[in-house]
């Protein structure tokens, strides 16, 4: 038997990625990283600024992604994101850009204790990419 | 009778004007094409983000303590409205579409007493409620620099809703749109949002999920996105009405234009003939005297 499933990526202006021959997903779920395989329990979490990773006999895919729902069911994952970026795509210069916006809201004082933490982990995560 | 130099004057303002209008349409066509294929393409994020919430709000256990967002405040005193039309006009009756619904919708509530508050996003919607209802607008948005509708400027309308729901300002929102069904037709929609009216969508997946938090963290979390998300789909719904309703009609202008030119050209013709007849006669009763 395959130890395949199908994996699926929506943000709200199309469909990102489709992918039916994936083996295994990390996904950053919101009380730490996730790793999906095939036959996992029907599950429904939600994202924390963090990387994707495919896994898949064609090659490996890292995305980044800052916020989002996974749901996990029948062997289909499915991913909704509004801000997602292939890695592969994403060169210095954006990624710099990211950086700032999340700073500039990590050192907002007048958020509340979740946003904050969301916005340190943006900072963290894309700092790890340089 | 219009003189000949009158009536030519004429055919050659209406011919300008098909021209426009000819040119509206394919800039129309164009445009619609993009708008009604994004609109497609969004369509498989806000039916996951339905399924996932009423997977989730199946799950939930304690009703009486689901988010605000989900079950509303216990009361419909306030009820907002979200009318949302376009930044331009020129579309047929696209806007008068949607202001009708709203404005019959408004009168419902009005007479049941209760209080009445407006958001109207697109400065067309604005511009026609703010003579009877302008006392009721609490905001008006408009996104006439953004080309496309993007989620970016759906969030800051969400935001927005949430944040006034969050102060008590409504106990009830509701979001007018054109939804595309085709080119020629148009459905008005109203939809309510908040408290989210699942009503009549019989989940019949028996299966449960796991939940990582737990159902009332993620719901609280999704809740929010939904209300972008909805209005999200409702903006791309109306961006492709909008070129659609401005498609036909500036289809049907093209083609009175050109039934009156053909009118008029007749008409032209008629008189340039008749006045040839009369010289003629002229002449030859002039001739015949001699």
């Amino acid at each position: 038997m395959s130890e395949e499933f199908k994996v699926e990526i929506v943000n709200p202006e199309k469909s990102f990625l489709v992918k039916d021959d994936v083996s295994e997903v990390v996904v950053p779920a919101f009380e730490g990283e996730m790793g999906i395989l095939k036959d996992h329990i029907s599950i429904i979490s939600f994202l924390k600024p963090g990387i994707i990773k495919i896994l898949s006999k064609s090659g490996d895919e890292n995305y980044y992604v800052e916020d989002g729902i996974v749901e996990f069911k029948n062997n289909n994952l499915s991913i909704l994101t509004s801000t997602i970026f292939n890695l592969t795509d994403l060169d210095k210069s954006k990624q710099q850009d990211l950086l700032k916006q999340a700073e500039e809201e990590a050192n907002k004082t007048d958020i509340n204790d979740q946003s904050k933490y969301l916005a340190d982990q943006k900072v963290q995560v894309l700092k790890t990419l340089n | 009778m219009a003189s000949l130099d009158d009536l030519k004057k004429r055919i050659a303002s209406v011919k300008s004007t098909q021209k426009i209008t000819k040119a509206m349409k394919m800039v129309a066509a164009a445009k619609l094409r993009r708008a009604q294929e994004s609109a497609e393409k969004g369509r498989p994020y806000s039916e996951k983000m339905n399924n996932v919430i009423l997977n989730l709000s199946n799950g939930i256990s304690d009703k009486e303590n689901a988010p605000k967002l989900l079950s509303g405040t216990g009361q419909e005193k306030t009820h907002l409205c979200v009318v949302m039309t376009s930044d331009r006009g020129l579309c047929g009756g696209f806007n008068s579409n949607i202001i009708k619904k709203a404005k019959s919708y408004f009168a419902k509530i009005i007479d049941e007493g209760k209080e009445l508050k407006i958001i109207t996003v697109g400065s067309k919607g604005n511009d026609q409620l703010k003579r009877v209802y302008g006392d009721k607008i609490i905001e008006n948005i408009s996104f006439k620099e953004s080309k496309n509708a993007n989620y970016f400027d759906a969030d800051k309308v969400g935001k927005m809703i949430i944040e006034k729901f969050e102060a008590g300002e409504f106990d009830v929102c509701t979001i007018f749109y054109n939804q595309f069904k085709n080119v020629i037709t148009q459905i008005p929609q109203a939809q309510q949002i908040i408290p989210l009216n699942n009503e009549g969508e019989e989940n019949n997946s028996e299966e449960s999920y796991e939940f990582e938090p737990d159902e009332d963290e993620i719901l609280s979390n999704l809740l929010p996105k939904n209300i972008s998300t909805q209005i999200f789909k409702a903006m791309l719904e109306n961006s492709a009405s909008e070129q659609g309703s401005r498609m036909s009609a500036m289809d049907n202008a093209t083609r009175n234009a050109g039934e009156m030119v053909d009118k008029l050209t007749i008409e032209y013709n008629r008189s340039r003939q008749a006045a040839i007849t009369k010289e003629l006669i002229e002449i030859i009763s002039g001739a015949e005297s001699l």
